[in-house]
């Protein structure tokens, strides 16, 4: 029964998988790059998975991380394509003589893509620890992460001179001296986007497996009864909340390569928001349920938007509604264990009366 | 103008924030103390608000339409905040989360109908002559002093709306209900208090009282359908602020907010004036992560 299972969860696995290799072959260009662009989204939606589905944190902040892994990578993009001795243009319409300081360390591609990395992870780890620290969890944790993308989108808008304001940068020419405007970079492109959410996904189920899952689900579950167990709940909660960044980090950077711009609109409350609605379509506390939900809600979106502009947001309000009230597994949810154990069980006892 | 008068103006500029705040959240954080759950389209009942005054000035003109337009907004976001409570967040009742995201999912859908019926730019409001002045001090020591009269009307309202819900809380049968629901749902249902019911009037009055801070809005700028959003945002740093169902919390802290967005604002600009905001507020928790008013309770919190 088990074994059987087994089999036909990874028979489903290699099947996508192969879907996804054969892709750039079978899809038109337009749909290979907004493909590229929900893959990375999906690696955020994994991260979310880890701290909403499985720590019972609700992080409305993530958009943030998901920035500052795009804005580190724009840095160091919007400097590649400079010749030397120049600054962006945005900075020299705004009167800026002298390229800003923070701005210096990100001339190097390497430091620009650990930064990706440490910058998210590092300012979550902090910014979670303080607050989790004092055991202040649940709906004021979602609120003051909201407050904090709301400090974050404006900050961003309001240092035009900066940080390119509203426009956001763009206009990327190179990375690591490749061209990053042609046909065949959008093809690699697309393969290191699915690579990076594969690679999250099976790290992130090692991880659950792990005895840092267990403890994780049982923090979800009963925080004091963990607490009365001698665990200290903070620590494993700060480390998902951190994980979650760096993906959120990885997420945006290769979305901002992806889709060729990085900007406060696509960091700020509502977009924050909507990325938990992803997960929550595809179920909370399933990993490839948050591929899947990212994957179709933002095809979807994609779909309505460019029909009907004003139906999306209906559309959207209406999902996130319905979804919480009647579906709170998502689409996980309807293909979950239980149910087809119960099926399998089902058919067992069946056969059993049929052999009577 | 004497540094004096520059002082009182900024106090009095903080008073006028803080008590825009306290319209703001107050119905937020009684329904938060008494359910656990945040209504994330409150901010949405103060646009219902604006818009409600908008169309009573056009049903009745003159000087006195604004001072309709408080009730009938009152009693508009009310029944709508009633609905809600009885259409979404009553089903998900012990999801403080879930219950989080259902009602943005509301509020999205309530700011397009707004696009959609009144467009996306926003409507004016024209204050009543006997409101559209200044009341300067022209002579003493605090001369140069200007306080607009909208400003003061705003914190009269404020002061009474507070008023009004302390005695309701503490006077009334209702207000006796509200607090045992808030102290001890089962045992005051096991009293027969019918603790569903209690839910759904104080939702609807929070809701209400958002509608009464969405005429004020509409008084201070044009009412568009996203002019909710940012006022929620520093409501709900109120409520973190506040504690669990305190009036008194609610209210020292929509001053504290509201005293720092003011001060913040003379030296910096409005974006950092909210990053300072929210260092304050991390920073308090690391101090009271309770709130200003901690109810004292032996239970422990799940």
């Amino acid at each position: 029964m088990f074994a059987k299972d087994w089999r036909f969860r990874l028979a489903i696995g290699a099947i996508v998988m192969l879907i996804g290799i054969v892709a750039p072959w079978i899809v038109t260009s337009y749909a290979l790059t907004l493909l590229t662009r929900f893959l990375d989204l999906a690696i955020l939606a994994l991260g979310i998975t880890l701290i909403w589905g499985e720590g019972g944190v609700l992080s409305l902040g993530q958009g943030v991380f998901f920035g500052l892994g795009g804005y580190a990578l724009a840095l160091n993009l919007k400097l590649a394509g400079l010749t030397p001795g120049n600054l962006p243009d945005f900075m020299i319409w705004s009167g800026v003589s002298t390229l800003p300081g923070f701005w210096e360390p990100f001339r190097s591609p390497i430091i620009a893509v650990l930064g990706v990395f440490f910058i998210p992870g590092l300012f979550a780890a902090g910014f979670s620890w303080l607050v989790f620290r004092r055991r202040v969890g649940g709906v004021y944790f979602a609120l003051i992460t909201q407050a904090l993308a709301l400090a974050f989108s404006t900050l961003l808008i309001s240092q035009q001179a900066y940080t390119g304001g509203f426009n956001g940068l763009t206009n990327f020419s190179t990375l690591f001296g490749i061209d990053v405007t042609t046909n065949s970079f959008g093809t690699k492109l697309y393969y290191t986007s699915l690579m990076c959410t594969v690679l999250a996904y099976l790290g992130l189920r090692r991880l659950l497996t792990s005895r840092f899952g267990v403890v994780l689900r049982a923090t979800r579950a009963g925080e004091n009864r963990v607490r009365f167990l001698g665990y200290d709940p903070t620590p494993y909660k700060v480390v998902a909340f951190s994980v979650a960044a760096m993906l959120a980090g990885l997420s945006g950077a290769l979305f901002t390569l992806a889709a060729g711009v990085i900007s406060p609109a696509l960091v700020g409350v509502v977009p924050s928001i909507e990325m938990v609605v992803w997960v929550a379509v595809g179920g909370r506390t399933s990993l490839w349920g948050a591929i899947a939900g990212t994957l179709l809600v933002n095809f979807a979106k994609d779909q309505i938007s460019s029909a009907l502009p004003s139906l999306w947001l209906y559309a959207l309000g209406l999902l996130f509604i319905l979804v919480v009230s009647f579906l709170p597994n998502g689409i996980a949810g309807i293909f979950s264990t239980e149910v087809l154990g119960s099926y399998h069980h089902r058919l067992r006892v069946l056969k059993a009366m049929d052999a009577e | 103008m004497s540094e004096t008068a520059f002082l009182l103006g900024q106090v009095f500029n903080g008073f006028s924030v803080a008590s825009l705040f306290v319209l703001a959240a107050l119905g937020l954080a009684l329904s938060f103390g008494l359910m656990r759950v945040i209504n994330m389209a409150h901010g949405e009942m103060l646009m219902l608000g604006g818009y409600l005054a908008y169309l009573t000035l056009h049903v009745v003109p003159g000087p006195l339409g604004i001072i309709v337009a408080m009730p009938v907004a009152f009693i508009g976001a009310g029944i709508i905040g009633g609905l809600l409570e009885w259409s979404v967040i009553h089903r998900l009742s012990s999801r403080p989360l879930d219950t989080l995201l259902a009602t943005w999912g509301v509020s999205l859908i309530l700011q397009q109908a707004a696009r959609n019926v009144f467009g996306a730019i926003g409507v004016e409001v024209v204050a009543p002559d006997w409101l559209n002045h200044t009341v300067s001090i022209s002579g003493g020591p605090l001369v140069g002093l200007n306080l607009p009269a909208t400003r003061i009307f705003i914190l009269l309202i404020a002061g009474v709306v507070l008023g009004g819900i302390a005695l309701l809380l503490k006077k009334t049968r209702l207000g006796l209900f509200v607090r045992a629901v808030n102290q001890d749902r089962p045992i005051a249902s096991a009293m027969g208090i019918d603790s569903r019911r209690i839910d759904l009037v104080v939702f609807a009055l929070g809701t209400g009282i958002a509608g009464i801070a969405g005429v004020v809005l509409a008084l201070l700028g044009p009412i568009t359908p996203t002019v909710g959003q940012s006022y929620i945002v520093p409501a709900f740093l109120v409520v973190i602020l506040g504690g669990l169902g305190s009036l008194t919390g609610t209210t020292v802290a929509s001053l504290i907010i509201g005293f720092i967005s003011a001060f913040a604002q003379i030296f910096l600009d409005v974006s950092v004036a909210q990053v300072v905001l929210l260092v304050f507020v991390i920073l308090f928790i690391q101090v009271r992560p309770q709130g200003v008013i901690a109810v004292r309770s032996r239970a422990l919190e799940e």
